[in-house]
């Protein structure tokens, strides 16, 4: 049926502008004939709604179907009287089927009309009467301190969620820069990380004479988007500094970010806290996807 | 030697001018030439000698709020005061006791197996409760530091409990609503809930003894709008007082038998408590009027039980020693009474004499979560959810100090029995000692694991009892 009525109103469109424009681009003429194609597999009974959707329904139209609704179950009685053998079998079965569920839904209305007891559930998470009315937005975000004592007894200290990491290759890492004009081998000391980076805020580049290593500025990266574990939410919080890199101390020393390293991040705007009642800043947080081929880096918090 | 004749010669030559007067202003007799060598000791003996005091009273002298430590000649010369004027000091007497302060936590019994939402020590500090989400009020045996008994009948999380001033009972409120209360003796439910509120309790207050003893009624507060009095031996609801049009935030039963209760619609109510008629209707506040506090609280709240630790054989005796107190207490000055908010600000006010407000109390840049008169009704602390705890004048409400320290909202506060220290416990999991006279952090007591909801300092100084979202109770002492 919808698809009829969507038939149709492809159909009103281009036969309006034909009356008013009769333009004769290509393009309406090639929509027109699809359309004519497809009105072909259709069938073409749809003639009692076409002319209600142009002039609209009959004036007694909604009388006659009332009428007709309430004679239909003198008809059916009628007929259950009349009829016998397996006909009357079959019916009786139907008649049984719609009167059941019948009573189901009307049970399922009167039931949620009615008034009842509420079951008071006691919900978990207690909290005093004067935190009763305020906001608790904030309060999803910061960790509960349980749950972090929990996970600490549960797991060792250096269980990562990535446990197995992927080597990274020399060549893959590094891209040779030539430098100076000789194309011999003499030239080819200096290396640009392919990699994403981290550099500290007071970071300056050494000398081109004496830089080896090129952190290009475009995959620098000073924040990262890291998720909460338990609480299933993700912040986007400073990096801090890099923890280790799995790869080698060499890129640890250059910053350098690929799957599966440890970085530190800033959580202060977490608002965790230590049982002495300090104020957490800084946590580790395991590096999961691929920073140079996402452009953001995506980091889990180990807790 | 020559130490001995320059002190001579001081006092020989330079005296001030002094006029004594108590913390309200009022004089204490004439004006005195006091000689400029002498301390607070010596004026402890003046003052002592003037108010005819059979037994010897300490003093602390304050001039223009700061207080005297060194001898009056020094503070002169090193506050350049003129000699010409009068110099006003203002003497505020002591505790006659010392508390201790706490600094080590002295057990941590796990026993709810939620959230700790409430903990109260009983009038005579002997007892002490605590309501929980694990809808369970326990009581607990203070001596053995064990569970004493478990209340269960609530429906849902307890929010409030209550202990009348005789220590006879204790009242606990629920989030469905009902009130329940308990025999603290043998932790069984005396009579069946007291049902009314439609929705949750959010403060419950107990008359004072000394207008009636044994204690019979009380008063809730609930979200629905309504305080409700009820009386435990009809075990109905009395009066119903309604007027509020947003919930009922706190609720406190003055001395002078007047019932105060604070709202979210941002006005504070005055009610009688008679015929439960709306004497006076407080208006100033912006927003939500979280907490009330009257200056004679402590003294309402312990009855007649002080440091000595007396116990009354009778009621009649009991409220006789309750009203002495009470009066001791209150002076000739009228009840005082503060409303922390959250518009940020504070309000002192004297709802005996006037609807207008004494003193506005501003600078906190959070909202007031509580507020609390020391013991001696000369001081009073704040805490909000800006981290801090602030400290003000309790008479004339100026600023005294600002405690800081806590990395999180502070939700609760506490004073010790002698008005010399503050307990506050915070969502940064720790509580934190102060020391009025100094204005310093004196003691960190971190070692709940999570937020501290609820601390109590008991009456008698010995112990503080705190719980919290880690579910366990801690107790500490010294």
């Amino acid at each position: 049926m919808t698809i009829f009525v969507i038939i149709d109103r492809l159909q009103e469109t281009p036969c309006k502008r034909k009356r008013k424009t009769p333009s004769s681009s290509g393009f309406e003429i090639s929509k027109r004939a699809r359309i004519g194609a497809t009105l072909q597999l259709l069938p073409q009974g749809d003639f009692i709604e076409l002319h209600r959707k142009r002039h609209g329904y009959r004036l007694d139209h909604f009388e006659r179907k009332r009428k007709k609704g309430a004679r239909e179950v003198h008809e059916l009685s009628a007929f259950a009287r009349k009829v016998l053998g397996v006909k009357a079998k079959m019916f009786a079965k139907k008649r049984y089927a719609e009167k059941a569920t019948m009573k189901k839904t009307l049970a399922v209305h009167a039931e949620s009309s009615s008034r009842r007891k509420v079951d008071d559930k006691v919900d978990e998470g207690a909290i005093p009467a004067y935190l009763l009315d305020r906001d608790t937005t904030t309060r999803m975000k910061v960790l509960s301190n349980t749950i972090k004592q929990k996970r600490k007894e549960k797991a060792g200290k250096w269980e990562v969620p990535l446990p197995k990491v992927r080597p990274v290759a020399e060549e893959e890492m590094f891209k040779v820069i030539q430098s100076g004009k000789s194309k011999s081998k003499f030239g080819r000391w200096k290396r640009m990380v392919t990699k994403a980076t981290f550099v500290g805020p007071g970071f300056t580049r050494k000398p081109p004479k004496y830089e080896r290593f090129l952190q290009p500025t475009g995959l620098r990266f000073t924040k990262a988007n890291v998720t909460h574990p338990e609480l299933k939410c993700t912040f986007n919080l400073d990096i801090i500094g890099i923890k280790k890199n799995t790869n080698g101390p060499m890129y640890t020393a250059l910053g350098v970010i690929t799957r599966g390293t440890i970085i530190e991040v800033n959580v202060s705007e977490l608002g965790l806290v230590t049982p002495g009642g300090k104020v957490v800043w800084g946590k580790y947080a395991q590096v999961t996807n691929e920073p140079e081929n996402d452009g953001c880096v995506n980091a889990v918090l180990l807790v | 030697m020559e130490v001995m004749e320059e002190g001579r010669e001081i006092s020989s030559s330079n005296t001030v001018m002094c006029l004594l007067t108590d913390p309200e202003g009022e004089p204490l007799g004439a004006p005195l030439y006091l000689p400029q060598n002498s301390g607070p000791p010596q004026l402890q003996e003046i003052v002592n000698k003037l108010l005819k005091n059979e037994e010897k009273m300490p003093y602390a002298f304050y001039i223009s709020d700061q207080e005297l430590i060194v001898q009056l000649g020094s503070y002169l010369q090193k506050n350049k005061v003129s000699v010409e004027k009068v110099l006003r000091i203002v003497y505020q007497p002591q505790a006659l006791f010392r508390i201790r302060p706490v600094n080590r936590c002295s057990a941590t019994i796990a026993g709810h197996t939620e959230a700790v939402l409430s903990v109260s020590f009983s009038p005579d500090g002997q007892n002490l409760a605590s309501g929980s989400g694990d809808t369970t009020v326990r009581l607990w045996d203070l001596n053995t530091q064990t569970p004493l008994f478990t209340c269960s009948g609530h429906k849902n999380w307890v929010l409030c409990i209550a202990w009348s001033s005789d220590g006879k009972h204790l009242v606990s409120g629920s989030k469905a609503g009902e009130l329940l209360t308990w025999d603290p003796q043998t932790g069984k439910q005396s009579g069946g809930p007291l049902l009314g509120h439609k929705k949750w309790i959010t403060g419950i207050s107990w008359e004072p003894v000394h207008l009636q003893a044994p204690c019979r009624r009380f008063v809730s507060s609930s979200k629905d709008g309504d305080a409700r009095i009820w009386d435990i031996s009809l075990r109905k609801c009395v009066i119903c007082l309604s007027g509020h049009t947003l919930a009922v935030t706190c609720v406190k039963w003055g001395g002078d038998g007047m019932i105060y209760t604070g709202s979210q619609d941002c006005t504070i109510k005055v009610w009688e408590t008679s015929q439960g008629k709306l004497i006076r209707e407080l208006k100033g506040h912006g927003h939500w009027v979280n907490s009330l506090a009257l200056s004679t609280e402590y003294i309402l709240r312990t009855g007649a039980f002080d440091h000595t630790r007396k116990t009354y054989s009778s009621p009649e005796e009991m409220k006789e020693a309750a009203l002495a107190r009470y009066n001791q207490m209150k002076g000739n000055a009228p009840e005082r009474l503060v409303s922390g908010s959250d518009d940020f600000t504070m309000f002192l006010w004297e709802p005996a004499l006037s609807k207008h407000p004494k003193a506005r109390m501003t600078g906190h840049q959070q909202l007031v979560n509580h507020v609390y008169f020391s013991p001696d009704g000369q001081w009073l602390a704040s805490a909000s959810f800006d981290k801090s705890v602030k400290l003000w004048n309790g008479i004339t409400g100026k600023f005294v100090a600002s405690f800081r320290g806590h990395v999180g909202p502070v939700y609760q506060i506490s004073w010790s029995a002698d008005s010399r220290l503050l307990l506050s416990g915070s969502k940064d999991s720790t509580l934190k000692v102060w020391d009025i006279r100094t204005q310093k952090l004196k003691q960190d007591l971190p070692g709940h694991a999570d937020e501290v909801f609820s601390v109590d300092w008991s009456p008698d100084g010995e112990k503080v009892a705190s719980g919290g979202k880690d579910r366990v109770l801690k107790l500490w002492m010294n």
